[in-house]
């Protein structure tokens, strides 16, 4: 149909035939066989997703095939909503809270977008400096708390903010995703009281992963992501504190969720949340591996980001001089390894991170990948990506020296 | 072996990964994202990307191979973006193509090729590399209508060495899109591009008096012997051989008149009958994809993207060249001039602004000279 202008289609073959005589050529790193086929990938890229914990699978499996909107008055609507107000109460309690003061949102950002909305109401609204894009995006207007090379925040400067200023709501992750930099949320809960202030905190890479109870650390809201934990995508949660539990909607809709989040709940996918945030306990097991490749990219003359600050077990930042993001993420990935970098805009492109720009890392912010283990990752996962790292960085260094000449 | 692709998210690129993978090769596909779609078509908080990278995207989803967005808006907002206002406001009428291709695409996706183990990087080129005996040339594309020769003139040897253009033997588009068909790729049917990428609107005027606002501004449209004929609103909208946007001054005498100079610093356009030209043209970064030769070079060149080729004689004088047409011609200041030996590019170089005025050729005695083809738009073409 398309080459039907009597042009006449031959097509030389010549040159579709070159593998003749590279077929030996095949570097030592790639994970191409010779029959072009891939092995399978090693996800080292926790952070982005969760791997899916067997349990939450068990659970979602087990909801899918049950019928009934929680809302419904008869049976079916009784199972669907016992099945919702259970996981209800076992996030809840996982994360100091109780079950009343839990919002059930479709992820994080939509938690940190429903928190700002809420909670900053007639608010000056602070923010971290790297805090991510959906408190960002949800607060184009605040200000900025700066932080210090390792990510960690300025509570003088927090301090200072709050005593001379309105009325505000600061939001502060607990633990930042392309660093892992843990903040110092449970001072700056203190300052914030002082002041009158509310504190949001960002809990979504930190939960599962390190101790979070909003109780003991005495903020007003944390933010919570199914998936960053071992659950399914799509499901998140937003967990007040008593006092300020009365939030208003973002979405009224049909005034599911005490009329603070509109919508019919996916009972599924928070069956399977639920049972993530069971099992997922602290990630200790992990910092000896992260330690591990740490000790290896220092050999490669990589630098830490973060290093110095208390930090997530399973995450480390690592900026190798000259040599920019996205060719490691390209070369990792071609090798076989899951590994992200900055800031992907949803074209794919890897743009330089805010989060170490903010850190005052200069041209390193667009020179730094994150590797980030997930629950289930194995000693042999771990040894193999120290492989791979090393002929990556052989590989992309030389060429400084030839581009620098 | 493992061949890195440049997909820009069209049929050609798209075809040309397709039949490589089909071939058995390890094909990663690559696509530089060049500048921000959402700022460039206006449109606040819109994606930066375009359809183009999402169409790409999906056609190495489709194939199943590994495919990635790479960030170029650095450079190419440097070399590509600021030297076509630039180039704009000093009365030249740039090829931005030609600078992405030599500043941006080739440099950077070759680097990235190599740095991935790769051993070849193919683009959708309509273009043929040829290995001599002195190692690879760069020819015309077999079909003359699609043939992108004069855009390449750029490419050095060595980044010769290392590409592919599969397409270069196509006999027509139409054979590249039944490829494509019978590879059931998303984009078969897709049309082709035709405006500057950066400047979607087609009004790349309004972009170069953004960033040069002294090339928007207005002034007179004067005669070879300096009589004022009219007024224009900016040399930027004029490119030598252009008649249309002449308003009084399109008639001189009852004679037909085209641009034939651009005076950037008295902010003047320049008409002349379509009979004026130039014998001698003076051309700048000269690259030669042959041995650059001691004397003068009979060959054939080319001033602009679509014409027939003109005989000449090129004398090189280091990264310059002096090319003596036979018969004059308009040469627009900031397009190629690609030297051609039969098929095969020998070498091209930039129309450098010192090229002798180009009028007064009817008097020297070459009247009635049958006008040579002349572009119908502004003087840019796409690639």
């Amino acid at each position: 149909m398309l080459a039907g202008r009597g042009c006449k289609t031959i097509y030389p073959v010549a040159f579709l035939q070159l593998s003749v005589g590279f077929s030996s050529c095949i570097p030592p790193w790639s994970r191409f066989g010779r029959t072009g086929l891939r092995q399978p990938m090693i996800y080292l890229d926790a952070n982005a997703s969760e791997v899916l914990r067997p349990e939450a699978r068990a659970a979602m499996l087990d909801a899918l095939d049950r019928d009934g909107n929680p809302a419904s008055v008869h049976g079916s609507g009784r199972a669907a909503r016992k099945l919702l107000e259970d996981a209800r109460e076992a996030i809840a309690s996982r994360f100091g809270g109780r079950s009343a003061d839990l919002v059930f949102t479709s992820g994080g950002t939509e938690a940190d977008a429903l928190a700002v909305h809420a909670l900053g109401a007639g608010r000056r609204v602070v923010i971290g400096a790297t805090e991510h894009d959906a408190i960002r995006a949800s607060a184009p207007d605040a200000a900025v708390l700066p932080v210090d090379m390792a990510g960690v925040a300025d509570l003088a400067e927090l301090e200072r903010l709050l005593a001379g200023g309105p009325p505000s709501l600061v939001c502060l992750m607990l633990a930042n995703n392309e660093t892992g930099t843990v903040q110092p949320v449970a001072e700056a809960a203190v300052l914030c009281r002082k002041h009158g202030a509310l504190l949001h905190v960002d809990a979504v890479q930190a939960a599962g992963r390190l101790p979070v109870s909003l109780a003991a650390m005495g903020v007003h809201a944390i933010a919570l992501s199914s998936h960053k934990l071992g659950g399914p995508a799509g499901a998140g949660a937003l967990l007040l504190a008593p006092d300020v539990a009365s939030i208003a909607p973002l979405m009224r809709g049909g005034g599911q969720e005490r009329g603070r989040r509109g919508g019919t709940p996916s009972v599924a996918a928070i069956a399977g949340f639920a049972a993530a945030a069971r099992c997922a306990t602290e990630a200790d097991r992990l910092a000896p591996l992260r330690d591990a490749i740490e000790h290896a990219a220092l050999a490669e003359d990589a630098i830490v980001c973060g290093a110095g600050a208390m930090r997530l077990p399973n995450t480390t930042c690592l900026a190798l001089p000259g040599v920019r993001a996205d060719a490691q993420v390209i070369a990792l990935d071609l090798a076989g390894f899951a590994v992200s970098a900055g800031a992907a805009c949803s074209s794919g492109k890897i743009g330089a991170s805010h989060v170490l720009a903010a850190m005052g890392l200069g041209a390193l912010a667009g020179q730094a990948i994150r590797v980030s283990l997930p629950w289930n990752v194995t000693e042999r996962d771990v040894a193999a990506f120290i492989a791979a790292y090393r002929d990556m960085a052989a590989r992309l260094r030389p060429r400084l020296a030839s581009d620098a000449a | 072996m493992r061949i890195v692709v440049a997909m820009s998210g069209g049929v050609d690129s798209s075809t040309v990964a397709g039949l490589l993978h089909e071939a058995g090769h390890d094909v990663v596909g690559i696509t530089l994202q060049l500048y921000d779609h959402g700022a460039a078509t206006g449109k606040k908080g819109a994606c930066c990307a375009g359809q183009d990278i999402h169409d790409a995207r999906r056609v190495a989803d489709h194939l199943g191979i590994p495919h990635y967005v790479v960030d170029a808006e650095a450079r190419f907002s440097r070399t590509v973006i600021g030297a076509f206002a630039n180039s704009y406001a000093q009365g030249e009428t740039p090829v931005p193509c030609v600078q992405c291709n030599m500043g941006v695409k080739f440099p950077d996706l070759l680097a990235l090729a190599r740095d991935l183990g790769a051993e070849r990087l193919a683009t959708g080129h309509y273009v043929r590399r040829v290995d001599g005996p002195d190692g690879p040339e760069l020819h015309r594309a077999a079909d003359p209508a699609r043939d992108q020769s004069w855009f390449l003139f750029g490419t050095t040897r060595q980044q010769l060495a290392f590409s592919l253009f599969p397409l270069g033997e196509m006999p027509c588009k139409d054979a590249v899109r039944a490829e494509a068909a019978r590879l059931g790729l998303p984009v078969a049917e897709k049309a082709d591009s035709q405006d500057i990428c950066f400047v979607p609107s087609g009004n790349y005027a309004d972009l170069v008096s953004r960033v040069r606002p002294d090339a928007a501004e207005p002034g007179e449209i004067v005669s070879g012997d300096g009589r004022v004929l009219g007024r224009h609103d900016g040399i930027a909208r004029f490119t030598v051989g252009q008649g249309k946007r002449l308003g009084t001054a399109a008639s001189d005498h009852g004679q037909k008149q085209v641009v034939v100079a651009l005076d950037a610093g008295r902010r003047r356009v320049v008409v002349g009958p379509r009979t004026t030209g130039s014998r001698v043209v003076a051309v700048r970064d000269v690259n030669w994809l042959v041995p650059s030769p001691g004397e003068a070079l009979r060959c054939e060149v080319k001033l602009r993207a679509r014409e027939q080729p003109h005989p000449a004689s090129v004398h090189a004088a280091g990264n310059r060249a002096e090319v003596r047409l036979d018969l004059p011609a308009l040469a627009a200041p900031g397009q190629a001039c690609v030297f051609y030996g039969g098929a095969r590019v020998l070498g091209g170089g930039f129309i450098d602004r010192q090229t002798d005025a180009a009028v007064g050729v009817d008097a020297s005695g070459v009247a009635g000279l049958s006008p040579r083809p002349l572009p119908a738009g502004g003087g840019v073409a796409q690639r």
